[in-house]
């Protein structure tokens, strides 16, 4: 039951964090893949959405790690052990993104500037890439697969780069970038912006759907009953989002691309349960003693009443309605 | 370099990056909300001018310190798994407790710092003074791991296991006090002495100026009291240590001998093969008194434990560092103390300024020297007593490749934000 608890908050977090953090890193893909007659304006518009809120959309990513690492500590530590790789270029990535954004806008403007823009960017491009591939790794049964070999290439470095990963990592980085583009169409200022976005959340979100189509078929098979319903559940989110987009009805795009990276992101959850990597660690046998999951839950209880109201009124005062 | 040392050469790379920018992170919220206060109180527009120009500041070395920190949380299993594996469900309570008072942190800092048109002035000055809080509260929790790694309880060891886990009694570390107050007060004092430097120096260049002195005071006010309270917390730390990690103070001093009347050594050279210090100077149960109140007690030497397990002969150099940089501190904190007495004006007192200006690295000299005492002092050992770090390290071999892209990131991100800051200052034209 607690670890239950504690895992079905990690996802919640995680699709907190793709949403919100997630659209952070698609805006750095914009930003690099900003062109045409208003570029700086598309600029603009992404850094005025990221700034107030980027450190905190990033805390989930770190909220994740802890829970994972309190409540199941044999799990990360079999994953940080055969990730180490990829966990590290997804680090490296983190470190690059949040540190050029703010260093191009301190930095003399010019060449300095411009070159941070692209350190801010290829970070923005690298972190999500690794995620999905780190996501798809310890859903791949490979990961603790010891029958593949035990040379450093065959413990290390196979495991997560196969095609599967890989493919998980391009959709996870074009889904962030189709997140991104949905929420600018909300934020621009002026219909050219709008469209501009617009035409890029229709891109991003038809090549996403084809990775995911192309990363289904790489997986592994899933065998639980409800899966006609998931993709059933995803199927509508994305055809509701494309109606919403084609039509300009921004707000709705915006709600059912949020629904519909949770059908995405609960959908692989459920894929996996009751496990938390794909084989071997079963998510009630690798829990750490009731000691630890019951005070945990009781501090993450306390850590939403503080929370809930602070996230509220951060993005009621960054993101009013308008 | 074997791949232990390595694991421990990343970690203590990230760490001694991360705990500048954290430290700053903490300590300079509570310095903007002071100088947004003034500016309220007193309509001054300096102090507006000041807020700001520290608010600019804080965003780059407030960024910097999140994405690090992030990669800390991440390493502590990268390097060593087992050590998450083992101690994760006892040290994962302050863990997210302390994830709570990041993100309390960072949301409002996202307010402060991006919400001056759309706060009125009072939320805003509140969102500063809930990220001081938050800063504070979360560089307590995280300094509860080490204080548990350094003196361990809430669990019974089992043939070398650890069972019967109580997570709320590990949150109760006889290192915590000592450490949480230790660190809070050099996260101040640092700051404080390193912004009153660059104010300092600016307005020495400048031949007094009305704004930098504002900003000295309101910087030293902070810095001086803490580096004056850091003599008291710092001689009890000793205290705590000398009664629970003998060997770590042993190392600390240079202590070889167990010995009753044990002198206090100032410098030296520790020569580890001949077991004894030289070239120091010795104060006669100097250590004794220091560690005891007592010149006749007993202080204990690292001829007690195996040659093998005796910590890095650095440590003494370490500690002598920060109890230098310490001293100094306290020193210039207790000059400005008598100034303010006397009313003196800061402006005429060019020697003060330039003192000031000297301290501005030393706080942060001895923050990283201090971690060293603290986690070199307590090698082998990564939770004292009971499991050592070399059990620990991930079997994945080639840690020198991370190692070597961590420190050229680092290296890089250091160069930059100096360069920036350096930027910074002369962009305030007063």
């Amino acid at each position: 039951m607690l670890p239950d608890l504690i895992a079905a908050v990690m996802l919640v977090a995680l699709v907190l964090y793709a949403v919100l953090g997630g659209a952070d890193f698609g805006g750095g893909v914009w930003d690099l893949a900003a062109f045409g007659p208003r570029a700086k304006q598309q600029r603009e518009t992404i850094e005025h959405s990221i700034a107030p809120v980027w450190e905190a959309n990033h805390v989930w990513l770190i909220l994740i790690v802890v829970l994972l690492f309190t409540a199941f500590p044999l799990a990360w530590a079999t994953a940080s052990i055969f990730l180490h790789l990829p966990l590290t270029a997804m680090l490296i990535g983190v470190v690059l993104r949040g540190s050029a954004f703010v260093f191009r806008k301190y930095d003399v403007p010019g060449p300095a500037e411009r070159t941070w823009s692209r350190v801010f960017a290829a970070g923005s491009v690298v972190a999500p890439f690794f995620l999905g591939v780190c996501l798809a790794a310890i859903s791949s049964g490979h990961l603790t697969d010891r029958a593949i070999g035990e040379s450093y290439a065959q413990r290390y470095v196979w495991p997560w780069l196969g095609l599967f990963p890989v493919l998980v990592g391009l959709f996870v980085l074009v889904l962030f970038a189709f997140v991104a583009a949905v929420y600018l169409t909300v934020e621009a200022d002026t219909k050219e912006l709008q469209e501009d976005f617009r035409r890029r959340a229709l891109g991003s979100g038809g090549f996403s759907a084809v990775l995911a189509v192309a990363a289904a078929l790489a997986g592994p098979k899933v065998r639980v009953p409800e899966l006609p319903l998931i993709v059933g559940a995803a199927v509508v989110a994305a055809a509701v989002t494309a109606q919403a987009l084609l039509t300009r009805a921004y707000r709705r795009a915006r709600v059912f691309t949020i629904a519909l990276v949770a059908v995405f992101i609960g959908g692989w959850a459920f894929g996996m349960y009751p496990n938390l990597i794909n084989p071997g660690f079963e998510l009630h046998q690798s829990a750490a003693p009731e000691a630890t999951l019951r005070l945990l839950v009781l501090a993450l209880a306390a850590g939403v009443v503080v929370l809930a109201p602070s996230l509220y009124f951060l993005f009621r005062v960054f993101k009013p309605a308008r | 370099m074997n791949e232990v040392l390595l694991a421990r050469s990343q970690m203590a790379l990230s760490l001694g990056f991360h705990i500048v920018f954290a430290t700053v992170g903490v300590a300079m919220p509570a310095l903007m909300s002071v100088a947004e206060w003034r500016w309220l109180k007193t309509k001054d527009a300096d102090y507006l001018t000041l807020t700001k120009a520290w608010a600019r500041g804080t965003t780059i070395l407030f960024a910097v310190g999140a994405v690090s920190g992030t990669v800390l949380s991440f390493e502590l299993g990268l390097l060593f798994p087992g050590f998450m594996a083992h101690a994760g469900p006892l040290i994962g309570m302050p863990f997210s407790l302390e994830g709570f008072a990041f993100f309390t942190e960072a949301i409002f800092l996202g307010l402060y710092l991006y919400g001056w048109d759309r706060l009125s002035p009072k939320l805003h000055l509140a969102s500063g003074v809930i990220v001081a809080l938050s800063g504070m509260a979360s560089a307590g929790f995280v300094t509860l791991v080490n204080a548990w790694m350094n003196a361990p309880k809430g669990f019974r060891l089992e043939n070398g296991k650890m069972v019967d886990l109580d997570p709320l009694a590990a949150m109760t570390s006889s290192f915590a006090p000592h450490e949480i107050a230790h660190l809070l007060l050099a996260a101040y004092a640092a700051t404080g002495f390193a912004v009153a430097a660059v104010h300092a120096g600016l307005s020495l260049r400048r031949g007094g100026s009305p704004f930098h002195l504002k900003a000295l005071s309101l910087a030293l006010l902070m810095g001086a009291p803490a580096a004056l309270a850091q003599l008291v917390v710092g001689d009890h730390a000793g205290k705590v240590v000398a009664e629970q990690q003998p060997m770590k103070l042993a190392a600390m001093e240079g202590l070889f001998k167990t010995a009753a009347h044990a002198p206090l050594h100032l410098g030296g050279v520790p020569d580890y093969d001949a077991r004894q210090t030289r070239y120091a100077i010795e104060i006669p149960s100097g250590l004794s008194i220091f560690a005891f109140n007592d010149p006749a007690a007993t202080v204990k030497g690292l001829e007690e434990i195996p040659r093998a397990d005796w910590p890095h002969p650095a440590v003494h150099y370490a500690f002598q560092t920060m109890v230098g940089c310490g001293t100094l501190m306290a020193a210039v904190a207790a000059w400005a103390l008598v100034l303010l007495i006397r009313r003196k004006p800061l402006e005429a007192r060019k020697w003060f300024l330039r003192a000031v200006v000297a301290c501005g690295p030393l706080g942060f000299v001895a923050i990283e020297t201090g971690w060293m005492v603290t986690e070199l002092g307590r090698q082998p050992w990564v939770v004292y007593g009971v499991i050592r770090t070399a059990d620990t390290v991930t079997p994945m071999p080639g840690l020198v490749v991370p190692f070597v892209l961590f420190a050229l990131v680092y290296l890089l991100l250091s160069a930059t934000v100096a360069r920036l800051l350096w930027r910074q200052f002369h962009l305030v034209e007063r």
